[in-house]
């Protein structure tokens, strides 16, 4: 019962390739334990009472941004949530400036969307407040990485060995990047599948296995995470169409006849639907994508709390 | 500063009196109520409220419900603490609202874990009564709490540490006085 625990150390939670296995593993225990929140009757515990956490969205979200304010408020925090639009960054503020502004307001922990790859490792280095990376560029998103890890925990009871693959435009995917270095960690067998125009080159140096055939990827999977296809981003011009994508690559009831029948199917959200993935799929007895937005909510609210700890603590 | 053991205070056998005697006075105070559970303080005092709710069996053929608290997120010292401590699940398995809760803990010292246990316990719902039953009280409250339901009481100095070791968790059953000793 009582052996010791690695503590948090960190100031930062900037990415996954930066954790040890023991951080990893205290995240998810963490989460598991604040999973039970989200089922009292009260859905609020005073931990965090009087600290400020600032939502910094310098890129569109929904699910992430609402799930670290939910996660915020229900340990106490008090929150700020700025995007795009009620920034001053529209004004020509550079982001260091505006974020050393919200620091001299007195906050705790700054959580940062950015589309620029670096950002939030960037401003870790010059606050004293803690700095969370709620997805930079196309480099790393270490809270959906760690909602996924443990959303296939609570599935499996076990990760290691685990077959997982990732379909899609994994070389422009944050996402993807985040899940390859958590689930290696903890020793499940990740592979990737795609066209060639999306797919990282030299991934086989992370032990990733590519696959340009889904239905032969398909037959060793435990588990399939579909990613989204970033119209918004490149993804558009590497592919020739949407329908010649969703015909290759789409996840769909037919296609999942060459997988094992308990197959689990991800996605980080927000679905393309009908493009990666078919409706049928994504809301059959497969999909554990709903599963995963709650345990976003229960790892984003083990972060926070780690990342309040008494000490500062020394930012690695 | 190490510690150096001084006095054994309770042995084995002491401490399967001590939790019968207190299943008596529970059921004496209550007056043998259906409408009683037990909620154990992570991690000693679960181990105890499960002892007790073996006994209310044994002794009463009563089946109580048996919770368990982690009052970490519930503490006043986290921003003053080095690291986060760990948090593990509170388990609450039935309506706290118009039940008496006996809160179990082994030591019963600064009271500051009985607040935390009190304010988690009332996030629940509204119990009908809370009260408190610990194996050792040592004195030295910071808070206005008592319990209804002693063990033993040792008067202590601030100086002295109570170590409980119980068979679930550290592989026997001995309560003893240590003293702390700079090195």
């Amino acid at each position: 019962m009582n052996k010791p625990s690695t503590p948090w150390k960190r100031k930062d939670l900037l990415g996954l390739e930066e954790l040890t296995v023991e951080e990893i593993q205290l995240i998810l225990n963490t989460a598991e334990s604040m999973k039970e929140i989200l089922q009292r009757p009260i859905r609020k515990v005073p931990t965090l009472r009087g600290k400020t956490v600032v939502n910094l969205f310098l890129e569109p979200s929904t699910r992430t941004s609402s799930s670290f304010d939910l996660a915020a408020k229900r340990l106490s925090a008090d929150t700020l949530n700025l995007s795009v639009k009620t920034s001053s960054v529209q004004k020509g503020e550079t982001l260091l400036d505006t974020v050393r502004n919200l620091e001299a307001m007195k906050l705790d922990v700054l959580v940062i969307r950015s589309s620029s790859s670096g950002a939030p490792y960037f401003l870790a280095r010059r606050l004293t407040a803690g700095v969370v990376n709620a997805g930079d560029g196309l480099h790393e998103h270490p809270t959906q990485g760690l909602l996924d890890l443990l959303t296939l925990r609570e599935r499996f009871r076990r990760l290691r060995g685990l077959k997982v693959l990732i379909v899609g435009d994994v070389a422009h995917s944050r996402v993807a990047r985040s899940n390859i270095w958590g689930l290696t960690k903890v020793g499940a067998e990740v592979s990737i599948c795609g066209p060639p125009t999306l797919l990282p080159m030299e991934v086989e140096r992370f032990g990733v296995k590519t696959f340009t055939d889904l239905d032969k990827a398909l037959r060793e999977a435990d588990v399939v995470y579909v990613l989204r296809l970033q119209l918004e981003r490149q993804a558009r011009y590497m592919i020739p169409s949407l329908r010649e994508y969703a015909q290759l690559f789409g996840i769909t009831r037919f296609r999942l006849r060459q997988a094992r029948r308990d197959i689990v199917i991800m996605h980080p959200g927000p679905i393309n639907r009908g493009v990666e993935l078919d409706p049928d799929v994504a809301d059959g007895p497969w999909s554990v994508i709903l599963d995963q937005v709650t345990n976003g909510v229960a790892i984003r609210m083990a972060v926070l709390y780690l990342l309040c700890g008494g000490e500062a603590g020394e930012s690695d | 500063m190490t510690p150096e053991e001084k006095a054994l205070i309770m042995d084995s056998r002491i401490i399967d009196r001590v939790l019968s005697r207190i299943v008596h006075e529970i059921l004496e105070r209550t007056k043998g109520s259906q409408n009683l559970a037990l909620v154990g303080i992570r991690t000693r005092g679960a181990y105890l409220a499960e002892r007790l709710a073996k006994k209310f069996r044994e002794i009463e053929s009563l089946n109580l419900q048996v919770g368990v608290l982690d009052i970490t997120l519930y503490r006043d010292d986290l921003s003053s603490v080095a690291h986060q401590p760990i948090v593990k699940p509170t388990q609450l398995p039935f309506d706290v609202k118009g039940k008496i809760i006996v809160l179990v803990d082994d030591v019963l010292f600064t009271g500051r874990t009985v607040r935390a246990a009190i304010d988690e316990i009332i996030d629940f719902g509204r119990p009908q009564a809370i009260q408190l039953a610990v194996l050792v009280d040592r004195g030295h409250r910071e808070l206005p709490i008592q319990a209804d339901y002693v063990g033993k009481t040792v008067p202590t100095s601030k100086r002295e540490e109570v170590r409980v070791l119980l068979v679930e968790t550290d592989g026997t059953d001995q309560v003893s006085i240590e003293e702390l000793k700079p090195k």
